[in-house]
């Protein structure tokens, strides 16, 4: 059976969108705005939203080239992709260099000795700065994209195998995380520790977004609609809520029976918990079924700035990446008032909406070529990245 | 901001129930403003039977984040001024605390100076600061989690209770150290293994809202972390006879 390949869904764009969104406001560390961002309010987090779309995304864009162009020059894409974003990768990291050699240099107190013993890596930078580019040494903050080198790097076979047995790659890479949980498998980091995101816990959700793409989201449609399902999902949510709640109120963690604690903690975001699947499993069934694919309002405008930057996520990720350090300076530097978190926050979302507009312009003004040439339907909404 | 309101409340239930325990003396108004975020919500049944027989013996366990530099820099860090505060609110009792205090130590190098520790000062409370080392190297979790267990477990077996100290809250390098997690963990092995935790995180970033303490200033003067030591000395103070007031502060975790 061949599976479909359907027409682009931008739901996948605005979920994306608002993915990047939270991450840069997370990002900032003590972001008062922060409350707002849905890792509050139950166990999973824009992190696993970002992954699964992408690989989703990833399966769209790829799959078509590789049933177009064949398995060699697919993989040359996906390759070429994987490049891309380990350059950006490189780029935040000389400018993490930055503030941290700015900081080292015009921050002294005595009360924090130790915590300034964080910038001796810079005494080395022989041994860091190659251990950066090996991607083992990952500032904090730093760790979703060489996550997504590494799935992107492993995608080429998994996505052929997609075209040809779905369920057969969706079973591999479920027993690759099963085997990640028993025999704790994880890549090595610098200077001890693993890495923060497992990349083989966090290949399941984005193999289930490629799969979801080659025709498994229509295949899941029977079940995902069925009152049964949504009922399920609301309550896991309502618990999800519930247990949220007790970590900003300690004393509501009388009320959470031991059995009930002791069965679900710790969750484990390093090995992507079960716990967290289910959340965001929950989170996108109710989504599905508020938001339907040819919903109207996601063409209006009130939606255009989340999907414009979900639609060029690599380059809006990076700069929300930059903007989150950007944004700390200023609560160092400059202010540390709520206010100030408000209108670094609504800046920060505005300017990354105005980069991918402007990237959005620059394509649109790439693919007419040199002479004058008709607008390609529905600009805005066209293209958009894997 | 959110998690303001329960304190108020349990402050309230606090001021209502009369008790005629050691009185808490009387702190500085900057050491005041965080009193509410003091949470004896576990008993500390050997320090109890300590103070029964008049004397407490305290082992502080601590990486950089307990000391202070400078000649006078014992004299001034938080566990001397727990010594202090402990002997003010205890007339009449032998209070002595140790401090085995080193910097950059991860919770698994305190592990092991713990038996010794535990031999040569036979307290009948650890006070054990980590976490902020564990996080600067990225530790594995699992290898934190349990070096907590560990270190508990061997303090209990020496006849000690513990009480856990977390990292202290650094504004300048919060994007450098990834806390979160950390901290996260060493509340629920606290809330797990029923010790008390000194809350050092949420009470630095409350006086940094407020304003009680600039955080961000730099110097090389000693004047301000001079004064949050002293209000960490005698915060903990008041934690350690909170929780081992007689009117069994665990059934107040049901309010």
């Amino acid at each position: 059976m061949v599976p479909v390949i359907t027409e682009r869904d931008l739901r996948l764009d605005l979920f994306r969108g608002l993915a990047l969104w939270l991450i840069f406001l997370d990002h900032i560390p003590s972001n008062a705005v922060s409350w707002i961002t849905i890792r509050n309010y139950g166990f999973s987090d824009a992190t696993e939203i970002f992954v699964f779309i992408s690989g989703y995304t990833a399966a769209f864009v790829y799959g078509r080239a590789m049933q177009a162009r064949g398995f060699v020059v697919a993989t040359a894409r996906v390759l070429k992709r994987a490049w891309q974003i380990y350059v950006a990768h490189v780029f935040l990291f000389a400018i993490y260099l930055a503030e941290i050699a700015y900081v080292s240099h015009s921050f002294d107190n005595p009360l924090f000795t130790e915590e300034m013993g964080v910038l001796d890596f810079m005494k080395n930078p022989d041994v860091t700065i190659l251990q950066a580019l090996l991607l083992k040494f990952k500032p904090v903050n730093m760790d979703v994209l060489p996550l997504y080198i590494v799935l992107l790097l492993w995608f080429a076979p998994i996505l052929w195998l997609l075209l040809r047995a779905p369920s057969l790659a969706l079973v591999f890479s479920a027993g690759l995380y099963t085997l990640m949980w028993l025999f704790e498998w994880n890549f090595d980091a610098y200077p001890s520790g693993t890495w923060a995101f497992n990349p083989y816990a966090w290949q399941l959700l984005f193999v289930f977004g490629a799969w979801c793409a080659l025709g498994g989201a229509q295949r899941l449609a029977r079940w995902i609609n069925s009152p049964v399902v949504i009922g399920l999902a609301a309550v896991y949510l309502l618990f999800a809520f519930s247990i949220a709640m007790t970590w900003y109120f300690p004393r509501l963690g009388a009320y959470v029976p031991k059995f009930v604690g002791e069965a679900i903690y710790p969750i484990d975001k390093t090995n992507l918990d079960v716990l967290r699947i289910l959340h965001f499993l929950s989170l996108a069934v109710i989504t599905v079924w508020f938001v339907p694919r040819d919903w109207p309002a996601l063409k209006s405008r009130v939606f255009w700035p989340a999907i414009v930057c979900g639609q060029h996520s690599l380059g809006i990720f990076c700069l929300g990446v930059f903007l989150s350090f950007a944004g700390h300076f200023v609560f160092t530097e400059v202010s540390n008032r709520v206010l100030t978190h408000v209108i670094v926050s609504i800046s920060g979302i505005a300017i990354m909406v105005a980069a991918a507009a402007l990237i959005s312009w620059y394509r649109i003004i790439e693919r007419q070529g040199p002479g004058p040439r008709p607008p390609t339907a529905k600009p805005g909404y066209s293209g958009g990245d894997a | 901001m959110m998690g303001r309101l329960p304190f108020l409340l349990a402050l309230l239930v606090l001021a209502v129930v009369e008790q005629t325990w050691p009185a808490l003396a009387e702190h500085p108004a900057e050491c005041r403003v965080a009193e509410n975020l003091i949470e004896a919500n576990f008993p500390l049944p050997q320090v109890a039977r300590a103070l029964a027989a008049k004397k407490l013996h305290v082992l502080v366990l601590g990486a950089g984040s307990s000391l202070l530099p400078g000649a006078s820099g014992a004299k001034d860090a938080y566990p001397a001024r727990l010594q202090h505060a402990l002997a003010e609110m205890l007339p009449g009792f032998e209070v002595t605390v140790t401090a085995d205090v080193k910097a950059r130590r991860t919770a698994v190098e305190m592990v092991k100076a713990l038996p010794p520790d535990l031999a040569a000062a036979k307290p009948a409370l650890v006070v054990w600061q980590t976490g902020t080392v564990d996080a600067m190297q990225a530790i594995d979790l699992d290898q934190f989690s349990q070096a907590l267990d560990r270190g508990i477990n061997i303090a209990r077996s020496a006849g000690a209770d513990v009480v856990f100290i977390n990292p202290q809250y650094s504004p300048r390098t919060e994007s450098m150290i990834a806390l979160g997690t950390y901290a996260e963990n060493m509340r629920w092995v606290a809330l797990q293994q029923e010790v008390p935790l000194f809350d050092r995180f949420s009470i630095m970033k409350l006086w940094a809202d407020l304003g009680t303490f600039d955080f961000y200033s730099a110097t090389k003067k000693l004047d301000m972390a001079e004064r949050v030591h002293d209000c960490i000395g005698r915060l903990l103070a008041d934690l350690v006879i909170e929780a081992t007031k007689p009117s069994e502060p665990h059934a107040e975790g049901g309010r």
